[in-house]
């Protein structure tokens, strides 16, 4: 099991905090919305991502398990 | 009439593909919803039809309910439901009319089983979280998937959502009718513009044939309308219209939508019409739907208009890359499709409204992207 970065495209509102958290994993359009790496989370980031999961002010972000 | 497994069975062997956009093999799809139905699914017939190019479902509908009714009865059915809406789009009256018609003429057993939902105005209402959220709560804009439709749908039963062209397919694989036949909506600059019922392993050029022959030379054609892609002529004339000849280009018919477009017309233009409706369509609940649709529009606009800013297209460029899947439903997915497709068909043509030119006789066409005449 893997795990994979989701964003509620309806909750997120653009605040950008998680991208600032996991800049190897998200980024931002020109309106400040997120853009997710495609792909599973590497272990590495594991922790990272779990931070920006739960920084995020509208709960839009989540780590969800996948088959790798 | 087999039974209703063994329908499931020929629907997968006739290999019949949704006809509302997605082409996602019917059979499959009724398979997934009776294994989680246990008696208690929902058959929802969409028939809101919001592609502006499109008539085939309102005709559709309009001229042989009996049919539509037939294979929604047949799915609900097979996957084990009891109840069944039938969601037309508000506009469509004449199909209404036909279908309410046609419901009166059936049994008191069968019309208490059988709902009718006006489609509210609107391209994405046709979306089917967005119909499921209009069912259940008068909000025809999409949710957040999953659950999707087929998991938790209309009263939070599991819903299969299909399109009503798919339903009547199915009602005639039932009656043992070959399904290799579709509905495509031809339009732009052709001499008969309407509706045809086409012979799935006719070519582009034997359906402009059906349609009276060219009324123009023709540079590009769209296939499967705003939702869609433009393919250049060349490309796709002599191609079999039926999904994998064209899957294997990379294109699909979508609905059913052939619009062609003359030499003469610039598709800079048409695409900025297209965009600009799309980005007016989006339900506005998604930051990237909602910004990026909106600038993309502004964006293509002012390069139809031959006055760009300095970077117009290089914006679009990149834009166009970053939408997909980005929305809770697929609209930003269909429009960001078109877009690219435009943005390579159209390479000239975009490169020289950056430089303030265009490389076409008429930058409006009066044919162009004007939705045909009602047929029914
Ligand atoms: C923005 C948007 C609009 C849609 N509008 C329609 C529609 O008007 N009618 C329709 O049948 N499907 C429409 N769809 C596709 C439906 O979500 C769904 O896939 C379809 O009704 C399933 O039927 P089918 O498998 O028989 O094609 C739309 C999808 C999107 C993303
Ligand atoms: S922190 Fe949350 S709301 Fe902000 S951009 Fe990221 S996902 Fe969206
Ligand atoms: S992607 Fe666009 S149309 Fe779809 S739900 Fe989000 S805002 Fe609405």
């Amino acid at each position: 099991m893997m795990e994979q970065l989701q964003v509620d495209r309806i909750r997120c509102d653009g605040h950008g905090l998680c991208a600032e958290l996991l800049p190897e994993a998200i980024s931002l359009d020109d309106w400040g919305f997120p853009i997710l790496k495609t792909g599973a989370i590497p272990a590495r980031l594991a922790e990272h991502a779990r931070q920006a999961v739960d920084a995020c002010p509208v709960l839009a972000l989540r780590l969800a398990k996948v088959r790798s | 009439m087999p039974s209703s497994r063994h329908l499931i069975g020929e629907l997968e062997s006739a290999n019949l593909l949704g006809r509302g956009g997605a082409a996602f093999p019917v059979g499959r799809k009724w398979r997934a919803v009776a294994e989680r139905a246990s008696g208690r699914a929902v058959v929802l017939a969409n028939g809101a039809e919001g592609e502006p190019l499109s008539l085939k479902d309102r005709t559709l509908m309009a001229t042989r309910p009996h049919l539509v009714i037939d294979g929604a009865l047949l799915a609900a059915e097979a996957v084990g439901a009891p109840d069944i809406i039938i969601y037309v789009g508000a506009k469509h009256r004449a199909a209404e009319a036909a279908i309410r018609g046609a419901l009166a003429e059936r049994s008191n057993q069968l019309r208490s089983r059988v709902r009718m939902m006006s489609a509210p105005d609107g391209y994405v209402a046709g979306e089917e979280s967005a119909a499921v959220h209009f069912i259940n709560a008068g909000d025809a804009r999409p949710t957040t998937t999953p659950p999707r439709p087929f998991e938790r749908g209309v009263d939070g039963r599991p819903t299969l959502v299909q399109n009503v062209e798919s339903l009547a397919m199915a009602a005639q694989i039932a009656r043992g009718i070959d399904a290799n036949t579709g509905l495509v909506t031809v339009s732009g600059a052709v001499r008969k513009p309407g509706l045809q019922e086409i012979d799935l392993g006719w070519t582009f050029s034997d359906v402009a044939a059906a349609a009276g022959g060219l009324a123009r030379p023709v540079q590009a054609v769209l296939l499967g309308g705003y939702f869609g892609a433009w393919a250049p002529v060349d490309e796709v004339w002599a191609l079999p219209i039926a999904a994998p000849s064209l899957r294997a280009r990379g294109f699909t018919l979508g609905c059913g939508v052939v619009h062609a477009l003359s030499e003469d017309a610039c598709g800079v233009d048409a695409t900025a019409r297209i965009m600009a409706y799309l980005a007016s369509q989006s339900a506005r609940q998604c930051g990237p739907c909602l910004f990026g649709l909106h600038a993309i529009g502004e964006c293509v606009r002012r390069l139809a208009a031959r006055s760009p800013q300095a970077s117009d297209l290089d914006r679009l460029s990149r834009w166009s890359g970053q939408l997909a899947g980005r929305g809770a439903c697929k609209h930003p997915d269909g429009a960001a499709g078109l877009l690219g497709s435009a943005l390579s068909v159209f390479a000239d043509d975009f490169a020289a409204h950056q430089q303030r030119r265009c490389l076409r006789r008429s930058t409006s066409h009066p044919a162009s992207l004007q939705p045909v005449a009602a047929v029914a």
